[in-house]
């Protein structure tokens, strides 16, 4: 009797049980079924086989080249026959008249050694000589309006791309272009150029050991100002560089972040009081403000810097604005839910010694949401010092908007690489400041 | 014995004097910082701030006008705009998909006690805090320059931003997991993949879920910004409404429209989803 008793059950509870594995089963082929549909779908229509198609696998080899490495230009004019020295080409990179680096030889023919053992030699008489490693000598010479090779072999190598008016040599480390106009030799150096003083300093192209022994007892190079604080100029005011306009982009987008999060923390504070049920009675009132933190919130940042853009124009403040914006909405909700969660004992506590609202707010309520309030105020802080990268891009302040400015120009890889490193930096900051302010305050 | 609770007292009191000097103090810095922060701010801005704030609305008066007149067009628009909206979701879509299944990995290699390789563990977690400090806007822009134009560079920005951001908070969760099932897995000669698959998954599954719910939410915004600096989707069309300028605005309202919609229908089901995973209110 018993047995018949428990075998039924047991049936019942088995056929359960093999139809609830079943039914993981199932889950269990149909998820990952329905994923690889979704991906398959996503591949068309990301159009990925276009990508092969439009990746430009050039530009990773510019991109990665330039981040570590930069070139020196030694150009000459062919009518004048002027020589310049310049880093990058760029004006602000130009060595002063007659100093070049000392793989350059200046004089009646200019001599550029270069790091293969090859050598070029600009001459007097306007030929250049290229005595190249592991091929030979070549000459070449501009000939009124086109240009003229003479080759040790008979049929150029394929590192040489030769027209009528155009001769383009490219050995990886350096490149040499001639054409009617001027002669031009391009080296590849690694490091950041320039990065510490530009040529219009004194203390550009010294070595490490030469610019200690100048600030600790050298002379003073400027008369008015110690070595030290000079070079501190020099630095701060480099204009290959422009170190001190980006630690005040970045210092403004800290400020965005902060003066919005702050901003936020402070508009929603009161607010939340009202929109709290314990607190706020009228119903009316408390559903209205609900809606309202939604309505911040759903209207996305890009939205709010769009439309506060149009009234204050481009800036750090605008940003700031679109964070505090969000924020309030986000702050609002989250806040008022603490509010709601409180333990009434203690605000019933302080009352019954005859406090006021006021007074029952600040001793029994606020000890008891400090913490969350103060945690969720520092995550978004940090969270916010990234945002505002974005922003700033968007609405012109900022280390976003120098960084957009870099990679617009396709031009400075070199400075795009120094404000990642930077915004990187700037970010894990802000990310173990906020974590050592939250243990700080709310263990203490 | 009265002596020695007045000490107490006046201990106290002292204390609590320190407490609220310092209070006071603090929240005088914090003003002083908010106040020459602001200060500041608005120095650089191009617009000063009571200048523009009575001109808050007339942007947003503006446009909706010009739609108002043009209400007729609206459905249309709502239409026209509906491909790249989908775009959008599509990248916070797939990003968040990816990078979930990469911060679960990241998670367990960097979580005590559950780690593959241990002594890989504070790697791991660099790799991660470097992966969420690295703006989306930062990768995107480079990879654009890479890749052309659309929506991959922006799906692969966010999907690396995500790993960071969600690895972490996976790791916490993971962190707090119950060892015994993974020892048990273990003593029947379960590998590591078998541990955690079986072991570790079934019970961080809710917490993990909701965080990637939560974070696709985060990234539908994020794809609409990186849509607006040149890849792809509803941000994408906003951009060109707008440099079309007047005339065009009943296609910046329609979009702004779309936009505030579609995060308040995701935020709203996101939010009822999560409260049910992490409350284990699921089916009885």
């Amino acid at each position: 009797m018993s047995v018949t008793a428990q075998i039924t059950p047991l049936e019942a509870l088995h056929s359960r049980m093999s139809r609830e594995f079943a039914i993981r089963k199932w889950r269990a082929l149909a998820i990952p079924a329905a994923v690889l549909l979704y991906l398959t779908y996503i591949f068309f229509a990301f159009d990925m086989p276009g990508i092969a198609a439009r990746a430009r696998p050039e530009n990773a080899a510019i991109l990665l080249g330039d981040f570590w490495s930069y070139k020196t230009h030694v150009t000459r004019e062919n009518k004048s026959g002027e020589v310049t020295v310049a880093v990058e080409g760029e004006r602000k990179g130009t060595y002063p008249m007659g100093t070049a680096p000392g793989w350059v030889a200046l004089g009646e023919d200019t001599a550029i050694t270069l790091p293969d053992g090859s050598a070029i030699r600009y001459r007097a008489d306007g030929d250049v000589m290229l005595s190249v490693s592991g091929y030979g000598e070549i000459v070449a010479r501009v000939d009124g309006r086109k240009v003229t090779l003479e080759l040790p072999t008979a049929e150029p190598p394929n590192w040489m791309s030769i027209s009528r008016t155009r001769v383009n040599i490219d050995r990886g480390t350096w490149r040499f272009a001639l054409t009617p106009s001027k002669a031009e030799t391009f080296r590849y150096e690694t490091g950041w150029e320039l990065f510490f003083f530009t040529f219009d300093s004194p203390f550009a192209d010294k070595s490490w050991g030469e610019l200690a022994a100048l600030a600790l007892w050298g002379e003073r190079v400027d008369p008015a100002l110690p070595n030290i604080a000079a070079m501190a100029r020099d630095f701060w005011n480099n204009k290959m560089w422009r170190h001190g306009d980006v630690f005040w982009a970045l210092g403004e987008t800290v400020l965005m972040a902060f003066l919005g999060t702050m901003g936020a923390g402070m508009i929603a504070f009161p607010l939340a009081f009202l929109a709290a049920s314990n607190f706020t009675p009228a119903r009316a009132l408390r559903i209205g403000l609900r809606r309202m933190f939604d309505l911040f919130r759903g209207v996305d940042g890009l939205i709010w810097t769009v439309i506060l853009s149009r009234a204050f124009g481009p800036g750090p403040l605008t940003g700031s604005l679109a964070i505090l914006m969000t924020d309030t909405g986000t702050f609002g909700k989250t806040f008022s839910e603490a509010l709601e969660n409180i333990d009434q004992k203690q605000t019933e506590g302080v009352a019954s010694t005859g406090a006021n609202a006021l007074q029952r707010a600040r001793f029994g309520v606020i000890p008891q949401i400090a913490p969350v309030i103060l945690s969720q105020l520092l995550y978004y802080l940090e969270s916010n010092t990234r945002s505002a990268t974005v922003i700033g891009a968007l609405v012109g302040g900022g280390i976003g908007l120098l960084l957009t400015q870099a990679i617009i120009t396709q031009k400075d890889w070199e400075e795009v690489c120094y404000y990642i490193v930077l915004i990187v930096a700037m970010v894990m900051a802000m990310d173990s400041f906020s974590g050592w302010l939250r243990r700080k305050f709310i263990k203490g | 014995m009265t002596d020695a609770t007045a000490i107490d007292t006046t201990g106290y009191l002292a204390l609590v004097r320190r407490k609220r000097l310092y209070g006071t103090l603090l929240l005088a810095v914090f003003a002083a910082l908010m106040a020459s922060g602001f200060y500041v701010a608005d120095d650089r801005n191009a617009g000063g701030f009571f200048d523009g704030l009575h001109r808050i609305f007339d942007f947003p008066a503006e446009i909706f006008s010009e739609a108002f007149q043009n209400w007729r067009n609206l459905p249309g628009l709502f239409l026209k705009f509906i491909p790249s909206l989908i775009e959008t979701l599509n990248i916070a879509a797939v990003s968040t998909l990816f990078g979930a299944l990469l911060a679960m990995a990241m998670a367990l290699l960097s979580t005590r006690g559950l780690a593959l390789w241990p002594r890989l563990t504070p790697l791991f977690r660099r790799m991660m805090d470097v992966m969420r400090a690295v703006p989306e806007i930062v990768i995107a822009l480079v990879l654009i320059f890479l890749l052309g134009g659309g929506p991959v560079p922006a799906m692969i920005a966010i999907a690396f931003h995500t790993t960071g951001a969600l690895g972490k908070l996976f790791s916490e969760v993971a962190e707090n997991a119950d060892t015994k099932p993974v020892e048990g897995l273990a003593s029947v000669g379960g590998n590591w993949v078998q541990r955690m698959w079986f072991g570790v998954l079934p019970q961080v599954a809710p917490n993990w879920s909701s965080y990637a719910l939560l974070r696709f939410e985060i990234n539908i915004r994020a794809s609409a910004i990186l849509g607006f600096v040149g890849s792809g989707g509803i941000g994408y069309d906003l951009k060109t409404a707008l440099q079309w300028g007047q005339g065009k605005y009943d296609q910046v309202v329609a979009i702004f429209a779309l936009l505030f919609l579609t995060i308040m229908i995701v935020d709203h089901f996101s939010d009822r989803a999560r409260a049910r995973l992490v409350k284990g209110g699921r089916r009885a």
